[in-house]
């Protein structure tokens, strides 16, 4: 069993009305199987509303399945004294950067997390020490966060979740409120964390670009799962992917289109040099 | 004029105030209220002036910055000295018209409570500038400690306090931005008498609140996530710590109380 497996997972929302008389059911979660094999990095892609941030909500324990189960490094999360060990497992980076930090020092915030379990003073300075230094931030550390960028402030956020050692970071929607730039050292905080850590990366985004190097993709709409695959196998479906209106990588696209041209070009390229690559080598075999 | 608010904001620098126990600079905060009203006579804001030029000085806040807070109150400190000046009997009297009068008590008055005010503001700020807000918060949680034992939840309220002051910046910055958009939009903050004026923040405020609201649902979410339960149970990071400096600044503290009464009582 992987580190984080869901069967059959279901979640709904009900609203009520003064009286308690069901109003409406929102089904956030439909049938939802998912298995993360430890030190994988996998992504979630899927709309607005599609079901992603209720799925993360689970793996934290923020929120209850209402049918179905989940397991998180073998705890069964609806169990309530697996709350807190579920949560020192699973860490979140939440969507905006501003209300996630809780302290007014950099450090302090790092700090908040381990405090927070009760880790022991001397090893809460080695553990922000040692997260700082992971995120690259060590020399803002008696920074004000309100003085950051907003893609030093999720790294902060990152580190923050680090310093709990968990074995497992759920990003949702990191990059959602930043600039390329701060979307750029999000993605290699997150890759940094998993190739040299070894920690299990969920990232949940929307932006095609940065899911080509993980693993492993789960694309999400109404609640359920509808694909899942390597990004090679993922992006070869650009015809479909296109219609549930989900982006396919630039260069995915422009090979698609050069293929339905005529070109010699193979399904399920994802970078640019990739592309490149290929066209070279259509320009090649013509010439011989 | 919304973004000059410096009280509650914190200032990084490498100072002895700086790294004093937040316990000490709480004590030294309200035995300095203190002094500013029981104080009287010039020998005894001459005291006060050098006690709170000299933790300025130590303290490497530049003085241009703690005065840029004071614009802050521009309009309170003119509204209290105004009063003072016109209302006060006294006297001499030196012009009156209708319920006016300025009077010599007036004018002492005036000045003494400007002074006052602005003291107040510019000590009270120092403390700020020179404390993160989790310092200070667990200077009052510690401080505040015994209260505990008659159910005072001290933890929750010292956690709302550091919260607060993290999110003040942040909502001013906001409602800076909401403002400026709704002027874009044709919005008039400025003119009409104070209930139009009132009215007009309308499309000011209801935003602000729904994204405060969301962002202490966010919040609240964060801190769970992050295992927070409350107080029980957890550690520090940064545990307070007496050590000499403290001791020797409570000796100061109490010298400054003691003369600030000598020249009360004896230098009229
Ligand atoms: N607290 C809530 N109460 C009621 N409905 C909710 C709540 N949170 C999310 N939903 C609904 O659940 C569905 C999935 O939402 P969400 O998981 O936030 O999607 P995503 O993160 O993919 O944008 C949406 O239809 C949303 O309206
Ligand atoms: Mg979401």
């Amino acid at each position: 069993m992987g580190i984080i497996k869901a069967s059959k997972l279901v979640h709904e929302f009900i609203r009520r009305d003064e009286e308690g008389n069901v109003e409406s059911i929102t089904t956030a979660l439909d049938q939802v199987d998912l298995d993360v094999k430890e030190g994988q990095f996998i992504a979630i892609l899927g709309h607005n509303g599609s079901g992603k941030s209720t799925l993360a909500k689970h793996i934290n324990a923020l929120l209850a399945p209402t049918e179905g189960s989940l397991w998180v490094d073998g705890m069964d999360v609806q169990k309530e004294e697996n709350v807190i060990p579920v949560r020192k497992t699973a860490g979140m980076v939440f969507q905006n950067p501003d209300n996630q930090i809780i302290a007014s020092v950099v450090e302090e915030d790092v700090g908040f997390g381990p405090e927070n379990i009760g880790v022991p003073t001397d090893e809460i300075w080695q553990r922000v020490e040692k997260s700082l230094a992971a995120v690259g931030m060590t020399k803002y550390r008696n920074h004000s966060p309100n003085k950051l960028s907003g893609g030093q402030k999720q790294r902060v956020a990152i580190a923050g979740v680090m310093a709990m050692e968990p074995k497992c970071i759920v990003f949702d929607e990191p990059t959602a409120m930043l600039d390329p730039n701060g979307r750029r050292e999000v993605i290699r905080a997150a890759h940094e964390l998993n190739r040299e850590k070894g920690v299990t990366i969920i990232l949940i985004t929307h932006y095609m670009e940065e899911v080509v190097d993980a693993v492993y993709i789960y694309v999400m709409e109404k609640g359920k799962i509808i694909m899942d695959g390597t990004p090679r196998q993922i992006f070869a479906r650009v015809e479909e992917l296109k219609a549930h209106r989900l982006d396919v990588p630039q260069a995915t696209l422009v090979a698609d289109e050069l293929r339905r041209a005529g070109l010699d070009i193979p399904a399920g390229i994802l970078t640019r040099r990739e592309l490149v690559e290929a066209i070279l080598s259509v320009r090649e075999s013509r010439r011989g | 004029m919304i973004r000059d608010i410096t009280i509650g904001q914190y200032y990084p620098a490498d100072s002895a105030v700086h790294k004093l126990d937040p316990r000490v600079k709480l004590f030294a905060t309200l035995i300095y209220i203190i002094a500013l009203f029981v104080f009287r006579g010039i020998a005894g804001f001459a005291v006060i002036t050098a006690a709170l030029a000299a933790a300025v000085h130590i303290s490497k806040v530049p003085l241009s910055y703690m005065v840029k807070g004071l614009k802050a109150i521009v309009i309170l400190l003119f509204i209290t000295g105004i009063f003072n000046l016109l209302f006060t009997p006294g006297d001499v009297v030196y012009w009156s018209m209708g319920p006016f009068k300025l009077t010599d008590t007036g004018i002492q008055n005036a000045v003494l409570m400007v002074v006052r005010l602005i003291y107040l503001i510019l000590g009270t700020s120092l403390m700020t500038l020179t404390t993160t807000p989790n310092q200070l918060t667990d200077g009052l949680e510690k401080a505040l400690g015994p209260l505990n034992r008659i159910h005072v939840p001290v933890h929750v309220i010292a956690m709302m306090m550091s919260i607060a002051l993290r999110f003040i910046p942040i909502l001013i910055e906001e409602t800076d931005k909401i403002m400026k958009a709704q002027m874009a939009r044709g919005a008039d903050f400025e003119s009409g008498n104070l209930l139009q004026k009132a009215k007009n923040m309308i499309p000011l405020l209801i935003p602000l609140f729904v994204s405060a609201f969301r962002r202490a649902d966010d919040l609240a979410m964060a801190m769970e996530a992050r295992c927070y339960t409350g107080g029980a149970g957890r550690t520090k990071m940064k545990p307070l710590r007496y050590n000499r400096r403290d001791a020797v600044t409570y000796l100061c503290i109490l010298v400054f109380l003691a003369l600030v009464v000598v020249c009360r009582v004896f230098l009229p």
